[in-house]
């Protein structure tokens, strides 16, 4: 093979990968918090891009996006006060539940709002037909918007778990829910901060794909299936976990793809994802004590 | 009686009364059933269909409908899936009883009911293009759209005026991707073309850089495109962002103009063909289909406001010749209306003047089609019309 392809089958894994990358850290941040996987992440992706599309007829694009990440997040806030805190006494389970009945209402509705048609965002920079080359291998501009957002976010994220107060109290919460709130740690906040965070950076996500991926209302619910992989493969509620594991995925699609028929293409990620499971049950990055301890 | 009782009562009985309400039909109407990818992987072909079906049936209707009797319409919504299209056919023949069935919109969707229609001998006008619907004759079961056949053959006849002689092919793992992947890699040899590649993706697919990147790299003369759901769109942009600048062919799924759209400049070029609905204004005054194109096209987007589809077009067909089959038949008899219809000769559709067979349920001949290409976020003639 010659370089430029492996370039340009790299090119085409990272940008699919750092894409499940960011749908996995978005149930890790619900994880984290809750213990909770929450199915609706991927809906969050279709909503963002689907608001910015639709207020990008009124208002610059940058400004478009910025309000469809803040709609997308105050609806992860609502998911968290109209549903889950409601609950007494929730199980893991009822939980998790609770977010597939929503994954499910968020779609229909949004079928309802802008029907069954197929949107995009015009591309950030440049046009459809615009081509970088890049040591022999040709990508869109948006591909770099898309590595560039997504690079950015695992790198913020870091250091808002890290450095702010709000981050480590979050990632208290995650330790031992009881112990942070004995701490003066209000649990019932953080659980509904980790659904705006999560919702915001799905809608981000959302809105930097749509150009290359196209928005309809269920174009959610197959990211959320990658990223629901990716996130068991770099172990549930692992960061680094999720960055490595949809790095891992996204290069093996492609690269698939050039030895065998691309009809093969998500048995492969799907067979090295059993194979971890088998040999390492708690992830790649996940540790066994940790994942012990969790109900789910 | 606590209040939630109360209230839980009083929803069930206006439920109740709704749906009454809404079996107002008269007794002796013809019912007709139809299913359509109104939503799913298949939305733009079921949604123009539903809302085409619904408008010609209230057109029909407030004409005093047809042989005296009005038409009752069930549209069903499959969801792209061949399994609820199974159960709704079942359900369409067993409790509704329906005189007919038009749809489904795919041809996956299609081939499922195939049988269930024929064995309950229900007359069956399917708007999908797979041949393999026709191709054995099933007793009961016609349709609308053009062969999927006739359309390779118009493709490689285009090619071979352009000088392209090796060729990669993508096609999507629905029933018509697959049925049409088959018929290219069939007549290919016939026509001299080489395909050098041949690639299948899934349905849902957002990215196909990187089997655009193996074709790339077999060097292809031109790709073909077959497929119905937006990864249409996805190819086109794709193609261009790689560098690939070979000329692309999509099938007759390509036929509405939202996809052209959604591919914006990347879609300049394309290639495909398809019937005459989509450049009707532009058809010399003695084609024989001008008129009624140019109407449907007319009431279609003042009523809906959006641009008219070749798909749309299939349903208008499935209709119209019902009723013309009904009307030949002169009663809402299934086996004389089946007769009728399988007799039909030189009858002006939206897809192309159909002569229909025992042999031949689909009626449509190579003429049916026109090349087309899209020229500023418009299709346009690719040869001149006639």
């Amino acid at each position: 093979m010659a370089f430029e392809q492996v370039l340009q089958y790299i090119l085409s894994g990272v940008t699919n990968g750092s894409i499940y990358a960011i749908v996995a850290i978005g149930f890790n941040i619900v994880y984290n918090t809750t213990g909770i996987i929450n199915f609706a992440q991927g809906e969050f992706l279709m909503l963002g891009g689907m608001t910015a599309i639709s207020l990008s007829q009124f208002m610059p694009l940058p400004l478009a996006i910025l309000f469809a990440v803040i709609i997308t997040s105050l609806a992860g806030a609502m998911i968290d006060f109209v549903f889950i805190r409601r609950l007494r006494n929730p199980s893991v389970l009822m939980m998790i539940i609770v977010t597939i009945g929503l994954s499910i209402v968020i779609r229909e509705m949004a079928l309802h709002i802008w029907d069954e048609k197929v949107r995009s965002l015009p591309y950030f920079t440049g046009s459809e037909v615009t081509s970088i080359s890049i040591l022999g291998a040709y990508i869109s501009p948006q591909v770099l918007w898309v590595l560039g957002v997504c690079g950015l976010m695992v790198l913020l994220l870091g250091l808002f778990f890290r450095y702010t107060a709000t981050g480590r109290s979050m990632r208290a919460c995650s330790s031992n829910k009881t112990a942070a709130g004995l701490c003066g740690i209000n649990t019932g906040n953080m659980v509904t901060i980790s659904f705006m965070l999560s919702a915001a950076m799905g809608a981000l996500a959302g809105c930097v794909i749509s150009p290359i991926t196209q928005t309809q209302y269920d174009s959610g619910t197959s990211l959320a299936i990658k990223g629901f992989t990716v996130a068991i493969l770099g172990g549930m509620g692992n960061s680094t976990g999720a960055v490595v594991g949809g790095l891992l995925i996204g290069m093996l699609e492609s690269f698939s793809i050039s030895v065998l028929p691309m009809a093969y293409k998500d048995a492969i990620s799907l067979a090295i994802l059993i194979l971890i499971l088998f040999i390492r049950p708690s992830g790649l990055f996940g540790s066994r004590e940790e994942s012990a301890l969790k109900e789910f | 009686m606590s209040l939630k009782k109360v209230l839980a009562l009083t929803l069930s009985i206006s439920v109740c009364m709704a749906a009454a309400g809404c079996k107002k039909a008269p007794e002796d109407a013809i019912k007709i059933g139809a299913i359509f990818s109104v939503t799913g992987g298949g939305s733009n072909l079921g949604a123009p269909e539903s809302k085409t079906a619904k408008m010609l049936v209230d057109e029909i209707n407030a004409k005093g409908g047809v042989n005296g009797k009005m038409l009752d319409l069930i549209v069903k919504d499959s969801e792209s899936s061949p399994e609820k299209a199974i159960s709704f056919a079942k359900q369409l023949i067993e409790e509704e009883k329906v005189f007919a069935i038009i749809g489904p919109s795919t041809s996956g969707e299609t081939m499922k009911i195939k049988s269930i229609c024929d064995e309950a001998k229900v007359i069956m006008l399917s708007c999908a293009a797979a041949e393999v619907i026709v191709n054995p004759v099933a007793k009961y079961v016609f349709k609308t759209p053009q062969k999927d056949s006739h359309v390779a053959m118009r493709i490689f006849d285009t090619m071979k005026k352009m000088g392209i002689n090796s060729i990669g092919i993508i096609s999507d793992n629905t029933g018509f991707g697959n049925a049409g992947k088959d018929q290219l890699e069939k007549i290919a040899p016939q026509k001299g073309v080489k395909i050098v590649i041949s690639e299948v993706y899934d349905k849902k697919a957002t990215d196909l850089s990187g089997v655009l990147t193996k074709l790339k790299a077999r060097n292809v003369q031109a790709v073909v495109n077959w497929s119905i759901v937006p990864a249409q769109s996805i190819v086109a942009k794709n193609m261009k962002q790689i560098n690939l600048n070979v000329p692309l062919f999509q099938s007759h799924g390509f036929g509405n103009i939202k996809y052209a759209k959604e591919a914006g400049k990347a879609g300049e070029g394309i290639i495909f063909p398809c019937g005459r609905l989509l450049v009707a204004e532009q058809l010399p005054d003695t084609n024989k289909q001008k008129t009624l194109l140019v109407k449907y096209k007319k009431d279609y987007e003042a009523k809906f406001n959006e641009d008219v589809s070749t798909f749309g077009g299939h349903a208008y067909d499935a209709i119209t010749i019902l009723v013309e089959g009904l009307k030949k038949a002169g009663s809402a008899d299934r086996e004389k209306v089946r007769t009728a219809i399988e007799n039909l000769k030189g009858f002006p559709g939206t897809a192309g003047v159909f002569n229909f067979s025992p042999q031949d349920h689909n009626g449509l001949g190579l003429d049916s089609l026109v090349i087309l290409t899209v020229k500023d976020g418009k299709f346009v003639p690719y040869e001149k019309l006639d």
